[in-house]
This record gives C-alpha cells, structure tokens and sequence, in this order.
C-alpha cells in the first residue's frame, strides 16, 4: 500500500499509511532522492568488490583439491612466485583504494548537496518550524512575530511541497531523534542543544517519521505524520490551526467541553479559547483533524479515541497519561466534542 | 646472550636411556614447583596461565549462550507485528543485557583469554608475566558479569542500552539501580580488562623465547599485542564515563546534566572513543587467529607478514580516529564530519590488504580444508560484506539514513559475529586438540559450521533491507502496516538454526572431551611454538625454553627444537628477554599461588558494589583494598627475596 500521493481531497480515513510511506528507498525530496543515488553506487562497488573477493577466495581454497596432499610445508616459497603474487595483492591494494577515493568524492559531494538546499533554501524563505521532543510525543510549532499568529500542534508536520523546511529542534527530556526517511536523514533532539534539519518535499503526500534514537519504554511508539501538500492546501491548514477552538454547536459537546474542563485532562492538555492550559501533553485545540493519536500509534477514529482516553496503558504502556474510568454518556460527549475540534 | 651464557643454548643430546630417566625426574620437579594445588581452594589461588585462560574461556561462553538466549526471546518477540511476547520494559532489558554480555563480558574477554593462554605458550614462556593479577582480574570480571546477570534475572537489569546515553539513563529518567549496575559491571570489566592487557604486554615483550626477535612473532601474538595496548588507552575514557554517570546518579554531580550546565554530547564522546577501539579490540584478535589457522592449513608462511603487521598496527591507530562516526546525527560542523569520514573510509585499507594476503596465501599454498578452514572461509565472505556496509555508513549522507536502524544492526553482526565468532570458533576447533588433548569431530565440525553460516544469513541479512525500509533499532513491537512483517519472520526463523549450530558445538565439545581421537603434541603440524608442547601442557609447558630461528620455529626444525637450558628446576624460574631482539637477559622467580589476589577481588567487589548503592561503598572498598594489597606484598623471608631477584645473566 502506497502513501496518499497527488490526491486532491484528503481523507482523514486514509491514515494507515503503508509500505514505503517511510522508507528510505522511495524518495520524495531531493535529500533523499541524493540518499538514493549514492546507495545505488555504493551497492553496484560492494556486488563487484563483493563477488572479486570471494570467487578469488573460493578459488584458491579449491583449485588444488584434487592434488595429492602435501605432507611437508613450503617453509621458503620461491621468491619468482612471491614477487608476481606480490604485484597482484599491490594491485588489489591500489584498485581497493582508488574505490575507497571514488567513495570518499562522491560522499563528499553529496555532503555538499544537502548544504546546498541550506545556502539556496535561505533566499527562498524557508518554512520554519521548531520541533520538541517528549517522551514519546512531538511537540510542533510554526513560530510567528506576532504571537497571536503562532501555531502550537502535535504530532503532525505540515508542510508545503517544492518549498524548504528547516526544523529547529531540541527536547525537554532525553535525547530524541527525528527520521522521515522518504524526506532525508535524520538528525537529533538533544537537551540542552538546538539542532537543526533542512529537507524539502517535492512529491505531495502524507509520509511517516519515527523517533530514531532509543529514547525509553515506548520509543517504538513515537511517530509523527508528514503531510506535504500544495502551498494553497497549506496555507489553509496553518490559517484554520491559528484558530482558537470553536465554541461547542449542541448540547452533546457542550457536555464534553464540561468533562474535559471538569476532569484532569487540563492538567496537561491545553485547548485554545478554553480555560485549558497544560503543557505536559500534546495540545488538543485542532485534535479532530489530526490523522492519528498517540503519535502516530493509531488511526484517528471515534473508537480508537474512546480507548485511548480511557485506557492508555493498555496501547501504549508507560504513557505518562493516566487512565480515565469515565461514564460511557461522558465518554460519548467528551469523544464528539474533541472530534469536533478540527 | 651476554658473557658466555651462549654455552648454555644447545641441542640436547646425550645417552638417551640415561637422559630419559635425567629428564623424567626433571619434569617431576618442575611439575611440583608450577602445578596448582588440588582442589577448591587451588582454584580460588591458581597463577597457572593455562587454567585461569579455560577458566575465562568457558564463563565468556557461557555468556555467549545467556545473550544468545536474549536475543532468540526479541526475535521470537520481532517474529510478528503487534505481538505480545513480552512488553516494553522487560524488551528494552534484554537488549541492553543482550549488548552488554556480548560485548563486555563475552567478547573481549574470550578474545584476550585465548591471548592468556597462547601467547606465552606461542613464545616459549612458562607462565604470563604477572601471574597473581592474571587471578585477580578473573574474580573481578566474575564479579561484574554476575552482577549484571543477577540483577538481570531479578528483573532490575540495565534498559537504557549497551552504550545507555544519559539523560535516558541519568537520575531523572533512569530510577532505581538498573543504570548503576550497568555502570558498574563496566568498571569491573574494565578492571579485567586493564589487567589483562598489561600482563600481555608485559609477557610479549621480557619473555619471548631467545631468538624471537619482534619480527619473527608469530601474527596472534602481534594481535593480542596491539589489541593490549589499545585496552590500555580506550579504558581510561570509559572508566571516566561510567564514573561520571555513576556519580551524577549517586551524589548528584552534573557532568551529563544541561540544565546544570553538564553536556549529555560529553558522554557520547567518551563512550564511542572507547566505544570504537572496542570492536577492533574484539576484532585485531580474531585476525591473529585466522592467520594462524591459514598459516597452518595453507602449508606455507603467511605472505606478507610484515605487511599484515603493519596493518594490524595501522588498525590499531585509526580506530581511535573514528568514534565520531557514531555520532553523525548530533549536528556536527561539516569539517569534522570530513576528517571522521576520512578516517572511517580509510580503516578499510588495512582490512583489505590483510584479506588479500591470506588470500594469496591459500592461493599459493597447498589448503587443507579442514573445520578451522570452514570457518576462516566463512569469516571472509561475511567480513567483507560487514566491511562494505561499514565504507558505506562511513558517508555522512549514507549514514544519516541508515543509523540507529535495523541496517546499522545488520552490519555490526556481520562484522562482529562475522568478523570475530566466525574466527573464534575455528579458533576452537584448531586449538581444541591443545587445550584438551583430543580432537573435536570433523562431521560435527561441519554441522556446526553450516548451520551457523546459514542461520547467521538467514537471520541478519533481511536486516539490510529492514533499515532501509525505515525499521529503527530498539523498538519492542511495529504495526502491521509498516510492512516489516515477512523480513522479520525470515530473520526470525534464522534464529533457530543457529541455536541448533551452538548445540551441536556444545554436543561436539562434550563427545569430544572424552572420546574424541587423541591429538598428540602437534595434530594439525602447525609451526608455532604451543604446539611443542604436551596436549594439553605441562603445568611448566617447557621442559626446556626453545630457541627460534625464524617465524615458523617448528617448520625450520623439523627434527629437534633446539633449546636453553639453565633455568632452575626448584623454583618458578621464567627466562627475561630483551625487547627487540630477545636476547636473554636475566633470570626471573615468579611468585607463585596466593590467597591474596581473590581477597583483592573480594575487596573490589564489596567496594564496587558497595558504592552502587552508597557513597561510603569508596571509602569502604579503598580500605579493605589497601589491606588485602598489603598482604599481597607483605615482605616475604630473604630466600625468597633472593629468588625473586633473579639472576643477570
């Protein structure tokens, strides 16, 4: 199953996003499109140094087996045979060397091609976006001068297509790291740093990054969504993000709003034009139109919202979430009125 | 030889009825001075070099089996999506005990065990140089490996990782002791460690048999030379570090802490400089092996001796240039990725021209193809494809993809299991004969071997394409729509057949210890100097030191070794050469069986273990030390001082 490619709605439905959809060998950028070509050179030198090596090895094992065996050892080989056996390993020396330089340039430039995108990505006003890792969730914004503009989300990176990005990224607690490998490389959230990432999507899609550095009990659950979409798409999405939260419409969510202010949740969840402020979990204010939950451990359905809420520990145990017993007619208004929150 | 003492060298040749009976008594002598007291109590004080190395050899793999055992539990684990063979926190225990047993407490110490047990018999010696310290640092390295283990099986083990970066592992994210622990099984292996590494380089270079000039040494024992200096220098960083991690933990200094303006990169930087010369430190021995064993089974000297030296000693260097290539992903400034990548790419030089040495070595030799051959065979193929994965994460662009992934994971085993087991095991079935005195099964032999390479296959070469699919490594379960679930199953069902590899090695090594065909001095007609010696050797293992004409002793002299004589049959005498060129120098009693050594490593212990949990566990263990180090070098009656002195020669 592919990743949602050139689509033009986007169907909240479509999260399972499949094979490829984070791997590094279907790029989708130009860091990894580079990635891609020098995989290729260096897997066609390993074959050919590969196959040169054993045939010469088996060879050599084998080619005097139907002799009779020797009994008494060759203590001083003929120096005729030892110089031309000599000007052969020297010459299996030079060629591995000359292939270790080849190797060696190509990395280099290589090298130089991501910086490229740094040197050109900063005429052409980069999307910013400042990353925080914790355990085991992303922490997103997309700073802005004036604060009011300033956009605080979780767990999915929206990007425009044919546009550099550049993350700024550090963490509050262990060390992370951030790995979209259809995007690129990977580069790491460290405490007490900033570090600092440039990729750029080319093909529109939605693609998945995990955190790559061991980061404690659910570093296997701690994924984030990349959605690469057209700049109009984008600009929209950013526009409905600044909005604070809409006021619940019917009586149903107006009771969720009461659960979530009334239970703990706000301890750590903040929502938008609410009295909610906590800054431990992921902010909910746009939760409904993210694709998934948990950081990217589940689809972001009705039913996997209800279980996750109740009971965290069960998907993903060791969640600093807590679990929440409430009343099924609670649980139904809360889940309608975080749905509604898009 | 100075003044005369060249009289003393000479070929023994007398009466020979008279002189059987002359060298019987002898050999009793000697015997009586150098062979460990019966029993228990002569285990817990044994100096013997021999015991102490099987000692190390058989608790290393037993270790290799526990870590085997872990890592079949995460594969059984990885073999589905989803699955719930076991959970996060006992998952993330087995990685970071299978990495720490592996590397720690089984790989570089059966790499420098077979270094204790050859290296003086490869050079004509009778004992290691500091033969009190060799006990030592045995109890010490127990010590630590059952601290591990133990903590492990009380479900409190490590599980931040084999190289447990802080903060995961500092006091805010790691409570409780698991992390102490780890550090400090990395301080008693490190101990061990130390101690080995100065014994062999001590050994290597005032005791080699007269005439072993450097360069006729044979290659295992350049190897464990270079790999003893190399322990010497990467320790110390991470004797820094885990102190520095354990006191942040214990006493709350903030070496790794930001907020306190401690650096969490610092210790990133101290591991991987010991981190890296690490794995040269498991691999450089197994080279030494595999020349040994091509040398032997290709019927000539291996080609390019000096070369293949050189490269070991170029090895040895580099890889204390290429900690940073661990370190890709921390944002560095483009210059030093360059030098890294420079460094990394060119380590590969050495690699290549050792391969193709023994390469043109079975070309032009007459190969027998015999188990250890197996095994060096096999050690080619997989070396190389574990060496070509490593030019390719030498490439910051390359490596920012692949690291930290299942990739990284693939070739790390290709180059460690490929690069280091391989060897070791033919290590095993070509030493075996020496160590026991019988030979091990061929037919079984070849199980082993095949059943291995193709469980080791089978196992870790999907991994490759699992990295580069996105898969990171240490993660406990995936979702099913990644896609992973077939490589991971094929991996999986690996596992089981190297399983069945080891045990048919264990069944071959117990059939063999009692029925296996009896081996003779020299089985294999290998041209180093261990296999002078009775199999399994003499407590003294040379009646007479030999004397060594060239770089394969017993294929110059195919009759009679020639020998010195002199040296007294009435005390643990060992004969001091000099550095270069092995001329004898002088005389030498070595001190012999002592209760002192274990009392230290009890000592180190209470301290070490102490201090895990208690700041006083220091003071503590310094004390009890100094007590039990007092004892040990308690002046001892003047004829034994005298015996001790020596004599110049």
């Amino acid at each position: 199953m592919r990743a949602w490619r050139h689509g033009t709605a986007f169907p909240i439905a479509l999260v399972a996003v499949g094979q490829h959809a984070q791997s590094a060998l279907d790029p989708a950028g130009p860091q990894g499109d580079r990635f891609i070509g020098l995989w290729w050179l260096s897997l066609a030198i390993s074959v050919a140094v590969f196959v040169l090596v054993v045939i010469a090895l088996l060879v050599a094992a084998l080619r005097r087996r139907h002799e009779p065996v020797a009994v008494e050892p060759v203590v001083a080989p003929e120096p005729a045979g030892e110089r031309s056996l000599g000007r052969v390993v020297n010459a299996a020396v030079a060629v591995t060397v000359v292939l270790l330089f080849v190797w060696l340039v190509a990395s280099v430039r290589t090298g130089r091609a991501y910086t490229s995108l740094r040197a050109a990505g900063s005429a052409r006003a980069p999307v910013e976006v400042t990353i925080t890792g914790h355990q085991w969730w992303w922490e997103i914004e997309y700073p802005d001068t004036n604060p009011s503009l300033r956009v605080t989300t979780a767990n999915e990176l929206h990007v425009p297509v044919g546009r550099p990005v550049v993350l700024k990224m550090t963490s509050t607690d262990v060390i992370h790291s951030f790995w979209a490998p259809n995007l690129g490389g990977k580069r790491d959230l460290i405490p007490g740093h900033v570090t600092t990432m440039w990729f750029q999507a080319d093909t529109p899609g939605v693609y998945r990054a995990q955190c790559a550095e061991f980061c404690g009990y659910q570093h296997a659950h701690m994924a984030l969504m990349v959605v690469a979409e057209p700049a109009g798409r984008f600009r929209a999405w950013l526009a409905a993000q600044r909005q604070p939260a809409a006021p619940p419409t019917d009586s149903l969510r107006a009771r969720g709003e009461r659960v979530f202010l009334g239970a703990d949740c706000t301890l750590c969840h903040s929502i938008a034009g609410t009295p909610a402020g906590g800054r431990q979990g992921p902010d909910l204010t746009h939760v409904g139109s993210r694709l998934t939950l948990a950081a990217g451990t589940l689809p972001n359905t009705r039913r996997n919202l209800a279980g996750w809420i109740v009971d965290p520990q069960s998907t993903k145990p060791g969640s600093l979430m807590p679990q929440n017993p409430l009343g099924s007619e609670d649980l139904q208004a809360l889940i309608s009125y975080l749905e509604g929150l898009r | 030889m100075r003044d005369g003492s060249a009289a003393r060298a000479a070929t023994v040749s007398v009466e020979p009825a008279l002189e059987e009976r002359r060298l019987e008594k002898e050999h009793e002598a000697l015997d009586e001075q150098w062979r460990t007291p019966p029993g228990f109590a002569g285990w817990l004080i044994s100096t013997d070099h021999k015991s102490i190395a099987v000692r190390y050899i058989v608790t290393a793999f037993s270790f290799f089996i526990l870590g085997g055992i872990n890592a079949a539990i995460m594969r059984l684990q990885l073999a589905r999506p989803d699955a719930h063979v076991v959970g996060p926190d006992l998952y993330n225990q087995l990685f970071t005990v299978h990495g720490s047993t592996m590397m720690f407490l089984f790989a570089v110490p059966v790499m420098t065990a077979f270094g204790l047990y050859f290296v003086p018999l490869m050079i004509g010696t009778r004992n290691v140089a500091f033969p009190r310290l060799n006990n030592y640092g045995y109890y010490v390295y127990l010590t630590g490996a059952l601290l591990l283990w133990g903590a492990f099986l009380l479900n409190i083990g490590p599980d931040t990782g084999w190289f447990s970066y802080p903060p995961l592992s500092g006091p805010e994210f790691a409570p409780g002791k698991r992390v102490d622990i780890w550090a400090q099984m990395i301080t008693f292996t490190e101990i061990a460690a130390l101690v080995t590494a100065i014994q062999i380089i001590v050994t290597v270079f005032k005791q080699r048999a007269p005439g072993m000039s450097l360069g006729r040494m044979p290659l295992f024992v350049w190897a464990e030379l270079v790999v003893a200096f190399m322990i010497v220098f990467a320790m110390p960083a991470v004797m820094l570090d885990s102190s520095y991690l354990a006191i942040d933990r214990l006493i709350g200094t903030h070496f790794f802490n930001p907020a306190e303006g401690g650096d969490v990169l610092l210790h990133q930087h101290l591991f991987w400089f010991f981190g890296h010369p690490e794995v040269y430190i498991i691999f450089i021995p197994a080279l030494g092996m595999v020349s040994a064993i091509v040398e032997t089974f290709a019927r000539r000297p291996i080609f390019g001796h000096t070369a293949m030296v050189l490269s070991m000693i170029a090895t040895g260097f580099v890889a204390f240039g290429l900690w940073v290539h661990h370190m890709f992903a921390t944002s560095l400034p483009q210059l030093g990725e360059g030098f890294f990548t420079a460094a990394s790419t060119m380590i590969a030089i050495p690699s290549g021209v050792q391969i193709f040495c023994w390469i043109a070595t079975i070309w032009s030799g007459r190969p027998r193809l015999r188990v250890p051959m197996l095994w060096v065979i096999g050690f080619v193929i997989l070396f190389v494809i574990g060496g070509l994965t490593g030019v390719m994460i030498a490439s910051v662009p390359f490596d920012l993809q692949v690291h930290d992934t299942y990739f990284i994971v693939a070739h790390f085993h290709y180059v460690l299991i490929g690069g280091s087991v391989f060897p070791l095991f033919g290590a095993f079935y070509y030493w075996y004969p020496k160590l026991t005195g019988r030979m091990l099964s061929e037919t079984l032999g070849k199980w082993n071997f095949w059943l291995f390479f193709i469980g080791f296959n089978v196992t870790f070469f999907p991994m490759h394409l699992l990295g580069l699919e996105g898969m990171p490594r240490r993660v406990y379960t995936y979702p099913a729509s990644m896609g992973w679930g077939e490589l991971n199953l094929l991996a999986s069902i690996g596992a089981p057949i190297i399983v069945a590899s080891v045990v048919v090695f264990l069944v071959n090594v117990w059939v063999s210890r009692r029925r296996g065909a009896l081996a003779g001095e020299n089985p294999w007609d290998a041209p180093t100097l261990e296999w002078a010696t009775s199999s399994p050797p003499a407590s003294y293992a040379f009646a007479h030191i030999p004397v060594v004409h060239g770089r394969t002793p017993l294929w110059d002299t195919r009759d009679e070794l020639p020998v010195v004589t002199g040296l007294r049959s009435d005390c643990r005498e060992v004969l001091v050469t000099d550095l270069l060129d092995a001329e004898p120098d002088h005389r030498y009693g070595q001190a012999g069986p002592s209760v002192w050594p274990f009392a230290l490593a009890v000592a180190t212990a209470v301290g070490i273990i102490a201090s895990i949990f208690t700041p006083w566990g220091t003071p503590v263990g310094v004390v009890l030390a100094t007590i039990a180090l007092t004892g040990w070098v308690w002046p001892k009656g003047r004829e034994r001082r005298e015996l001790l002195a020596g004599e110049r020669l």
